[in-house]
């Protein structure tokens, strides 16, 4: 076997293993959430920063969303790989949507951190 | 090759199984949650903004277009985990057979159809 220069070996089992992971992350997150939702059916504006003001509720939902995104691009690459034959199409769509996670990772951080101040 | 083999090539007599009408609306779910994300953080920062916004959206969030939109994308959520734990079972080896496969779609479907409704209750 010749090893891969990029050092791609195992790529296959490590997006296998990150899609579940961030799966569980999701999940989790969901779960707390609603379970805020329970206990506060109809919060108010004051409840809701209250909840997102301690800066380990931040990190953690920077966390989920860290995970969202990386969910995102495991599955995305999966559905592009299947159905988008053309490979500069595909390759286009692939760098398309880096940008489009990208954006969002930045975006995410500047709710959660930017305009509080 | 025998020119006189029997051909079907009749799409309305052709079915998906079950698991792969599951497999596909599970693809599915996700793109559309995927789509969803710039809505969401939107939300997300106009309900942290400010109080005014906060009321803004909020009533914006009550208008029918809007409670469509947010049923929608916890029906896709609801459905994208549901489905998401039947393969995270099925790498536990839980249901891999072709029975077993069937089984746990049709029992997938089902939980999903419950959830969803209960979300279109909470939401409306």
């Amino acid at each position: 076997m010749v090893k891969s220069v990029l050092g791609t070996n195992h790529q296959g089992l490590r997006d296998w293993l990150y899609q579940r992971l961030t799966a569980l992350v999701i999940v989790i997150y969901a779960l707390c959430l609603i379970s805020f939702m329970f206990f506060n059916p109809h919060p108010t504006f004051s409840d809701w920063q209250a909840m997102f003001s301690p800066v380990w509720v931040r990190v953690l939902t920077l966390g989920f969303i860290v995970s969202v995104l990386f969910h995102s691009w495991v599955g995305l690459w999966t559905v592009f790989t299947d159905y988008i034959k053309i490979f500069s199409v595909r390759l286009m769509l692939q760098v398309a949507l880096i940008f489009g996670l990208l954006a969002c990772l930045f975006w995410s951080a500047e709710i959660l951190w930017g305009l509080s101040v | 090759m025998n020119k006189q083999r029997p051909k079907n090539l009749n799409l309305l007599t052709i079915r998906f199984p079950l698991p792969a009408i599951v497999s596909i609306l599970h693809r599915i779910s996700g793109i559309i949650l995927f789509l969803s994300l710039p809505f969401m953080l939107w939300a997300l920062e106009t309900s942290l903004h400010s109080e005014e916004q906060f009321n803004a959206l909020k009533d914006r969030l009550a208008t029918p277009c809007f409670k469509f939109i947010t049923w929608a994308c916890l029906s896709a959520f609801l459905f994208h985990v549901v489905t998401g734990i039947r393969h995270l079972l099925m790498d536990l080896d839980i249901g891999v057979s072709l029975q077993g496969g069937r089984k746990s779609a049709a029992l997938s479907l089902l939980a999903a159809f419950i959830l969803v409704i209960l979300a279109g209750v909470y939401v409306w």
